[in-house]
């Protein structure tokens, strides 16, 4: 072996992780700052100068445009809009990410085994999952939701059922494409364990798509959140809920539009971000 | 090319597994709304019957025994194999059918509406089939055609403009654009009427009660369905035959319609046909927006009241929409991309 | 001297990105006569690509050209006048549009012509199918690309190519990818269509033995430069750029092997074209680097008449090292056998989709019967669909043998799998894989699938007993501890084989089973991992099996050979004693498909017709009948051949007894490597 046979090797460059280069996607940036203002907004909620949120201003009645007093004015029982608003958003948050992180819980598993395994272990579970996606997905909610009644839970239960067969199909498809890839039989060749395959050597290879696809199911079940609401199914009053809100507005539109409004807003900007986080995101994984 | 079977083979293969699906997605609903069988005799009765009259229904629904059994039976009126025991003079109901109390596709008696399922449900389902008819005529050429010129040149200003386009649609949910338009069509301009009733009652001539629904619709579900097409679009164009096409010597124009679209149609065909199970869902909300008198409301309806025959009959035929377009999408895959076709 | 088909002048050509511009290609000039095949070579990356595209104006929305001008046919080259040039390219798969019949993607070219109307153009497009040698053209325009082989729709794409009835024809490496004796019937169409119609070509290939068989005149092609030009016989007999010589030094020579030679591998790697020296683009990687005049600026300099060199060193005599190595004294195999297979089959069975659907059985192994000798090289050859993978699957444990024994130190492992060998079995018998991109997770450190090992097979315990034995092993395959904590994304192709080969040996096994480990590597790095294996045995005299198409690399390297083709043992034998006659006539298309990296060797002329037959309906007499070109009559179609015996454990499966193929094969020609 002659001296010059190795010369310390250059590492190839490459771009760093999708993370890291995330402020580089300036629609990626825009959907973030979306998501950001509305995060601040209900982790401050309570030490913001705002009215209670079930508070109503009998008084503000007479007057329920917006003004000085009620920045976007009060509902029909004179409860500050922008309050409920606000504090709307700490549900809406808490809520969608929950849910979407219980279907990825349900969903992954599902898409691993399925995929991992194929024969009928992938014929059972997939058949499952196209019963399940064969239901518009609306009146699988209202069915179930109706059943059990409206509360956090079950509406965090309805997403779940609803949302992770879409998970697991993705999931199996990502798994499928590597299951004969050489790095997983040298894990076979050294007795790994199926878990420990299909948890340390698949799942992590997953991660650019499921981090897309799972910005877009929050930015989805917010809606669906939304439209639950809308349908007189959200979450138990009087708390605050955009979809209900949006849903009593539309009473009395053609005088107060603005009591519909301005919820309305508010979800489609909270999703806008989400949408946009997620194209930005695939973007940047395309380029890579 | 490896097993060669007969397409009737393949057909038939196929309609037994839509069938199965049928069956098992049924099921589940029986499943979810039959769960608690003390309920399934007061809502049929109403909250204000006689506790015995609720008895006696239980003892003659035979709601003690298990699910799978009481799903059989259901089954079996369904099918017209049995008769509809609501329709039972014993039970002193007034439930009845001009149809008779057995035949096929009997789907039993709304307690909602006080009538057959079957003299409630098909009037509305055809009031839903013109919107969404109206809506999916709109929408699938739209975007197509949004998506393809999007698509042909990644990046351009066209690319950035209808990306936009389709990330914002996709973004606003039917109810919110329903308030937006409203406020918009309605409050402030007076063009347009809030409601479709689709009578001319109000002095609104149909087609005017229609513009707004229909566009509600369109809205959401095209800004979804451009990003795909343009998708699918954009990773054709970078295919290397498309290259191959250009350095033929072909026109863009040419390369475009004869290389491109047919390629890029093939993986968002099955999406818009799974998009029908979007439309549906987007037509409940918009049904209820615009009051419109169709299928959607009466699920919600149904579903709110606790109308169990309604609620079954309903998502059943949904689920038949759903799973034929599922099939005409299947058929329609293998027409446009001849490696499915040719196995 | 008329003027030149092509002149390329000074061409530049600059990628604009996110991160700035780059220069692809800084200054570039060369010319190609009318009718002449001028072929470039070069390792990946190194800009031949680049060149293909500008020459065909398609350098796409970040590509432009920043300086210099090509002239075709007297004029400046513009979209108009490009149309007497036409492309062959690399993937015919992926070249061809999945969703339209070849009969209208051909049909579309010539009715680019005005006033050729679509009957016209589908007859000229059936009759240019007949010229490439596609049987039956009226079934071929009917059908789609999926419904062909990979040397049907190359074929296919030069028919496209020469529909535009160009002057100058771009081969964008056409046969990469094809078995070797189907790109040995495309090399050969290329040339006769060629000779037929008059055009010029230009072929771009990495492979040298390629170039030595279809070129006049080659350009070595290094970093967007190009380093030397000359005709062809000149460029192989007296390589005058370092580069070109290191390049030589890695691929397997005439009559050498292990015990004569050693690969000379070029250190280190081509640096990313953002970081390209300042003088000498090879300087960095040069023995023969001067500091001071390598690296300013390189002139072109000119040799002898059409010889060309970028070296201002190319005269001085001892400024570069020989083209070739002396011997790794490498390991020599015992008496002691190690593994046996006798009589050993494999079957697959295929779940047809749906239920209900037919099992499709596929015998992929059928009756092996060899053995592999302790610190030895086995190699199996043959092409791809020959069951050489599915060998190797079965011997390490993925898959169960269905029939026969493989036994390993006596005990028989081929019918258990993974889940049923006992830890020792499975450490003895280690893998390293093909393709360098899958065979590390791009999840995990490269330190990660050995820590793996070690822990599994307990070979050490304690974090700091591990971490040693990483370091050590880093060390054996001569990688830099530093790349321990690195993800593979950042490691280079022939880097991470390494840990693949580390990966391997932290088992510390017997039989080291290797499926192709160097065909997707650049020769320069082949030559590296080869003699790096090379080294590892002769410390460790582990018995490599080592799996390939290349009978060039397996003459180098292997002490008995053993050559298969659809799941069946066609020869074996000691390495001298396979390549020289008699041969199976199977053995012997193989042999004479080598693109043999010589301009003046002598090759015998077999061509196998049509391809590689299915392995699920197997015809029951000899395997190979249905392309023999020494097939005898119907005896070969119904009866299984005889195993005959030519000593020295020299076996050929022919109906032809042994005297008759000497007799046959050595009034032929003088083979080449002996």
């Amino acid at each position: 072996m002659t001296a010059i046979d190795h010369l310390p090797a250059e590492p190839v460059t490459r771009a760093p992780g999708l993370l890291r280069r995330l402020p580089t996607s300036g629609v990626a940036m825009c959907g973030l700052a979306l998501i950001l203002v509305w995060v601040l907004a209900a982790i401050l909620a309570p030490v913001l100068p705002l009215d209670p949120p079930n508070k109503s201003f009998y008084a503000a009645l007479a007057h329920s445009a917006p003004s000085a007093a009620h920045w976007l004015g009060v509902d029909k029982s004179g409860r500050d809009i922008l309050a409920r608003i606000v504090f709307g958003a700490r549900q809406v948050l808490t809520v969608a990410p929950t849910a979407a992180i219980a279907a990825y819980l349900i969903g992954c598993p599902l898409g691993l085994l399925a995929g991992y395994y194929g024969g009928w272990v992938d014929a059972a579970i997939s058949r499952l999952c196209d019963v399940i996606l064969s239901f518009p997905i609306i009146i699988l909610y209202v069915i179930l939701i109706s059943t059990i009644g409206p509360s956090v839970l079950n509406i965090v239960l309805a997403v779940v059922i609803a949302a992770s067969p879409g998970i697991a199909r993705i999931v199996r498809g990502l798994t499928l494409e590597q299951r004969h890839l050489d790095y997983v039989a040298a894990a076979q060749l050294r007795r790994e364990s199926a878990v420990f395959i299909m948890l340390v050597e698949l799942l992590p290879n997953c991660r650019g798509p499921l981090i897309t696809d799972f910005c877009l199911r929050i930015g989805y079940t917010i809606i669906t959140i939304g439209i639950m609401g809308f349908l007189g199914l959200g979450l138990p009053p009087p708390d605050p809920d955009w979809g209900t809100m949006v849903k009593e507005g539309t009473v009395m539109i053609s005088v107060h539009p603005y009591v519909s409004l301005f919820p309305a807003i508010a979800i489609v900007t909270l999703v806008l971000g989400f949408n946009l986080l997620a194209d930005g995101l695939r973007e940047l994984a395309l380029k890579e | 090319m490896r097993d060669r079977l007969p397409v009737i083979v393949l057909i038939a293969r196929k309609l037994l597994s839509v069938i199965l699906t049928l069956l098992l997605a049924s099921f589940l609903v029986f499943a979810v709304s039959e769960f608690s069988p003390g309920n399934v005799a007061r809502k049929t009765l109403g909250p204000y019957a006689p506790q015995e009259s609720v008895d006696l229904l239980y003892q003659k629904l035979g709601l003690k025994d298990p699910l799978v059994e009481r799903y059989g039976r259901w089954l079996g009126i369904l099918l017209g194999l049995r008769a509809d025991p609501l329709q039972d003079p014993a039970l002193k109901l007034n439930f009845v059918d001009p149809r008779g109390a057995r035949y096929f596709g009997n789907f039993g008696y709304s307690s909602l509406y006080k009538a057959p399922v079957n003299d409630v449900i098909w009037s509305r389902l055809g009031a839903t089939a013109m919107l969404a008819g109206i809506a999916f005529a709109i929408i699938v050429p739209l975007s197509l055609t949004l998506g393809i010129l999007a698509g042909m040149r990644e990046g351009g200003l066209l690319d950035r403009t209808i990306s936009v386009f389709g990330i914002v649609a996709t973004s606003v949910p039917e109810f919110a654009s329903g308030v937006f338009l409203v406020a918009l069509f309605v409050v402030l301009l007076g063009w347009l009427p809030g409601t479709s009733p689709l009578t001319t009652g109000g002095g609104w001539p149909v087609w005017s009660q229609l513009v707004l629904p229909v566009s509600v619709l369109v809205l959401y579900d095209s800004g979804y369905l451009v990003r795909m097409v343009r998708g699918a679009m954009v990773d054709v164009m970078n295919r290397p035959f498309i290259r191959t096409a250009m350095l033929k010597g072909l026109s863009f124009p040419q390369v475009v319609l004869r290389h491109g679209l047919r390629n890029a149609m093939i993986a968002p065909f099955t999406v818009i046909l799974l998009q029908i199970n979007f439309l549906i869902s987007g037509v409940v909300v918009t049904e209820l927006v615009f009051a419109y008198p169709g299928f959607g409301r009466m699920i919600l309806d149904a579903s709110l009241f606790g109308d169990i025959s309604l609620i079954e009959a309903a998502t059943l035929i949904a689920l038949c929409v759903a799973v034929t377009t599922q099939l005409l999408g299947d058929a329609g895959y293998a027409l446009l991309n001849p490696q499915i076709r040719l196995r | 001297m008329t003027s030149p088909l092509l002149s390329v002048e000074n061409l530049r050509v600059e990628y604009h990105g996110a991160s700035g511009a780059v220069t692809a290609i800084p200054d570039l000039s060369f010319a190609v006569q009318a009718g002449e095949s001028y072929g470039i070579v070069g390792e990946s990356g190194c800009g031949k690509s680049t060149l293909l595209m500008a020459l065909m104006q398609h350098l796409g929305r970040t590509g432009r050209i920043a300086g210099g001008r090509i002239l075709f046919d007297g004029a400046d080259l513009t979209a108009a006048t490009r149309r007497g040039i036409a492309m062959v390219y690399q993937d015919p798969n992926a070249a061809l549009n999945p969703t339209m019949t070849i009969g209208s993607q051909l049909a579309e070219v010539p009715m680019l012509v005005p006033g050729v109307g679509k009957r016209e153009a589908l007859d000229r497009a059936r009759q240019i199918l007949a010229d490439v040698q596609l049987p039956n053209p009226e079934r071929v325009m009917a059908r789609y690309p999926h419904q062909m082989s990979g040397g049907q729709k190359q074929r296919v794409v030069i028919a496209m190519a020469l529909l535009a009835n160009p002057k100058l024809l771009l081969l964008d490496e056409p046969t990469t990818g094809l078995d070797a004796t189907v790109e040995a019937a495309i090399l050969d169409l290329i040339s006769e269509l060629r000779a037929r119609h008059n055009t010029a070509l230009i072929y771009i290939t990495h492979n040298l033995g390629v170039v030595a068989q279809v070129c006049d005149r080659v350009g070595v092609m290094y970093l967007g430069d190009l380093v030397e030009e000359a005709p062809v016989r000149a460029l192989f007999a007296t390589p005058k750029h370092p580069y070109t010589r290191r390049l030589m030094a890695c691929v397997p020579h005439l009559g050498s092997t292990k015990h004569s030679t050693s690969f000379l591998p070029i250190p280190g790697q081509p640096p990313s074209l953002a970081r390209r020296p300042p003088g000498c683009p090879f300087g960095p990687r040069c023995d023969g680097f001067a500091p001071g005049r390598c690296d300013h600026p390189v002139p072109d300099e000119t040799t002898e008449a059409d010889h060309r060199v970028r070296c201002i060193r190319w005269a001085e005599p001892g400024a570069t090292l020989a083209a070739s190595a002396a011997p790794l004294a490498p390991s020599l195999p015992d008496d002691e056998v190690v593994l046996k297979a006798a009589d050993m089959s494999t079957v697959y069975t295929f779940a047809g989709s749906g239920f209900r659907a037919r099992k499709v059985r596929l015998l992929a192994n059928a009756g092996l019967s060899f053995e592999a000798h302790k610190g030895g090289v086995l190699a199996i050859v043959g092409e791809s669909g020959s069951g050489k993978s599915s060998f190797a699957r079965v011997l390490s444990g993925l898959y169960p043998s269905s029939d026969g024994t493989l036994a390993f130190g006596g005990v028989d492992v081929g019918r258990r799998d993974v889940t049923q060998r006992t830890a020792a079995e499975l450490a003895a018998i280690q893998m390293v894989f093909q393709n360098p991109d899958a065979t590390l997770n791009p999840s995990h450190s490269t330190e990660f699938p050995l820590r793996r090992v070690l822990k599994k097979f307990g070979l050490a315990k304690g974090e700091r007993a591990i971490s040693a034995e990483v370091d050590r092993l880093f060390d054996l395959v001569r990688l830099p501890r530093g790349l321990r904590r690195q993800r593979p994304s950042r490691l280079s192709g022939g880097q991470k084989q390494r840990v693949a080969i580390a990966r391997a040996f932290a088992a510390q096994p017997q039989i080291l089973v290797a499926d192709e480990p160097v065909s997707a590597l650049d020769v320069s790095v082949q030559a590296a991992i080869v003699n790096l294996l090379l080294q590892i045995q002769a410390d460790k005299r582990t018995t490599i099996l080592f799996i390939s198409h290349d009978l060039a690399l397996v003459h180098h390297l292997a002490d008995h050979v053993v050559v298969m083709y659809l799941g069946k043992v066609m020869e074996q034998g000691p390495v001298g004693r396979l390549f020289a006659p008699p041969f199976h006539p199977y053995t012997e298309a193989l042999l004479s498909a080598i693109p043999v990296a010589d301009p003046d060797a002598v090759q015998s002329r077999i061509r196998l017709k049509g391809d590689i037959p299915s392995p699920i309906d197997v015809p029951p007499g000899c395997r190979f009948a249905s392309r023999c070109p020494r097939r005898i009559g119907d005896i070969c179609d119904t009866i299984p051949p005889p195993l005959r015996d030519t000593g020295e454990g020299h076996e050929i499966l022919c109906h032809i007894p042994v005297m008759t193929l000497s007799e046959l094969q050595t009034k032929k020609n003088e083979f080449v490597f002996n």
